[in-house]
């Protein structure tokens, strides 16, 4: 009885504290309809810098569309941002498919030699943060005309190690022993790769690219270094570009940027936690 | 008999190079894009930004000597020394908890909703709450903690390290659970359910028989959280701007710094210093936790 009462009780605060974690999305929501009067009077002692608190109605009082109308008929700069973000992500999603999903097979399936330095190298590479990089980048790139285009921020982060080693994982839990009755069998090393090797990785992959959306539809730092013509900038730069006088605008683009991410992060949930799990396990 | 014996053999010559073919994509492009520039980032270390002349040792001593230099480290360990310890602890102690209790996915899920927000969304909201007039000295006032009258500033100050700290325990708790609860929940059920016949109480099984075996999942977790401890810099500049308070000016401010104001010479002594602190420090938790 008493251990039932107190796995409730925890249940209880865990979860309270779950919904307080999620809060920002319902200042967003309820900000993205609120009537530009109201955020003003919400906010004016923020913005004017006075000495007062502000207010906040979860529910507005007059509830309304007129930015999300705005922004989606009076903005077409919104919807430029709003591309390139996508572009940039599903771009390097595509890239790292063709590239980290063969790179992953090697490093499972095959004992060649200097393997495990290389992928002792693999690692190391996917723990180097941007700022360790940047320079090195910012060389190649500029080396390779590429600055100030899409491709400065998509190639570099379709070679990225990350989905090797998250791709990886689940190439290494097939059964050694299905590869060789596959090559018994007389399939070509191809063949078994499509055929046995993807279908059976495909959570893995699907878990990459889950963490990979979620990184990629928010980047900062890369667009920041290497993009100077603001029309090619992702939602993620020019969000905060937004002033505080146009808040109203700001919630609803903050609403929007969030759609895709919050659809992505529901629809593979799953494999999200499978691919933070992966990586986890031991080598 | 001679052609089925020559397919066999060409298929094993095949099969000791196939991986060449899977792996050359991904490694030409690592080569082109990360291994040949760093190696570049490393000459230009010893050589002057605009000349291109020997310069020895000089852009390192330059890098040591300089007074935003050794701010930013400074900052950036502190920060480390305090979210580290606190989100690993944090996240271990919420893992306990939600292990013990059944249908645990919703919560999961509420725990990992930060991780896909991004940091451009979020600052709008921690403006509102960290500000001098936020809903955070609203909560203070009202607890009674805050006398009136006064609205002390968490984003100006030294405060605002605090904010980041907040804001990345926010964003990375839910992560460290997952992995946790992973650790957890594969240590084989009987060791737990043995002791438990033996009569030992719950926190003694989680201490004597469970903990033991989170070894490697320390190793991960200390990783991978100390590596998205690099990506509070968004937080911090959307919010703060390139010069924020000096309490968190850390060294991705000064990367970035250096970059746009093209001190490429300081910034390549800074990268192969950083990179090989790094890359050492991650040798070093591979061979403390031996996996």
């Amino acid at each position: 009885m008493r251990k039932k009462f107190s796995s409730a009780l925890i249940k209880i605060i865990l979860l309270a504290a779950g919904c307080l974690f999620c809060a920002p999305v319902l200042f967003l929501l309820s900000g993205s309809v609120m009537s530009r009067y109201e955020l003003n009077q919400s906010l004016l002692p923020l913005m004017a810098d006075q000495d007062e608190l502000i207010t906040w109605a979860f529910f507005p009082r007059y509830p309304t569309f007129q930015h999300y109308l705005r922004i989606l008929f009076q903005t077409p700069q919104f919807f430029v941002v709003f591309w390139n973000s996508m572009k940039i992500a599903v771009l390097t999603l595509a890239g790292q498919f063709f590239i980290a999903v063969p790179a992953a097979w090697a490093f499972s399936v095959y004992r060649f030699r200097g393997r495990k330095i290389l992928f002792t190298l693999y690692i190391v590479l996917m723990l180097m943060p941007f700022q360790v990089t940047m320079l090195s980048s910012y060389l190649v790139l500029n080396h390779l005309e590429l600055l100030d285009s899409h491709s400065a921020i998509i190639l570099p982060a379709v070679f990225s190690a990350f989905p090797v080693f998250l791709i990886y994982r689940d190439f290494c839990n097939l059964p050694k022993g299905l590869i060789e009755a596959a090559r018994i069998d007389g399939a070509g090393e191809w063949k078994i790769f499509f055929r046995i090797g993807l279908p059976l990785a495909s959570g893995g992959i699907l878990s990459a690219g889950v963490l990979g959306f979620l990184e990629y539809w928010s980047l900062i730092e890369q667009p920041m270094a290497f993009l100077e013509d603001q029309t090619l900038w992702p939602l993620s730069l020019y969000l905060p570009e937004i002033g505080p006088e146009q808040a109203g605008y700001s919630f609803v683009a903050a609403v929007i940027t969030l759609i895709p991410a919050v659809f992505v992060f529901l629809a593979g949930r799953e494999y999200l936690e499978q691919g933070i799990t992966a990586s986890a396990v031991k080598e | 008999m001679g052609g089925v014996n020559m397919k066999r053999r060409r298929k094993a010559s095949g099969k000791s190079h196939a991986w060449i073919a899977f792996l050359l994509p991904s490694f030409s492009g690592v080569t082109v894009f990360v291994l040949i520039p760093f190696l570049d980032v490393v000459r230009r270390s010893f050589l002057t930004a605009v000349t291109g002349e020997w310069a020895g040792l000089r852009n390192y001593r330059n890098v040591f000597d300089n007074q935003a230099f050794r701010l930013a480290i400074h900052n950036t360990v502190r920060f480390t020394a305090v979210c580290l310890p606190l989100l690993i602890g944090l996240g271990l102690f919420m893992a306990v908890f939600l292990s013990r209790l059944k249908q645990i996915q919703l919560m999961k899920s509420l725990f990992l909703f930060p991780l896909a927000m991004p940091a451009a969304t979020v600052v709008l909201i921690w403006k509102m709450v960290f500000s001098r007039q936020g809903f955070f000295n609203g909560i203070l006032f009202m607890a009674g903690i805050l006398p009136e009258g006064i609205l002390p500033d968490h984003m100006g100050t030294g405060a605002s390290f605090w904010v980041l700290v907040f804001s990345y325990v926010w964003k990375n708790l839910g992560y460290t659970m997952v992995l946790w609860l992973a650790g957890i929940f594969a240590v084989p059920y009987s060791m737990s359910e043995a002791a438990r016949v033996d009569g030992a109480g719950e926190w003694q099984i989680f201490w004597r028989v469970v903990f033991p075996n989170l070894k490697s999942s320390l190793y991960t977790i200390t990783v991978l959280s100390f590596l998205n401890s690099f990506k509070v810099f968004r937080e911090a500049y959307l919010v703060a701007g390139s010069y924020p308070h000096e309490d968190m000016y850390l060294l991705q401010h000064l990367f970035n710094n250096w970059f746009i104001n093209l001190e490429l010479d300081k910034m390549a002594a800074a990268a192969v210093c950083v990179g090989g602190v790094l890359f050492l420090v991650i040798l070093l938790l591979q061979r403390v936790w031996k996996v």
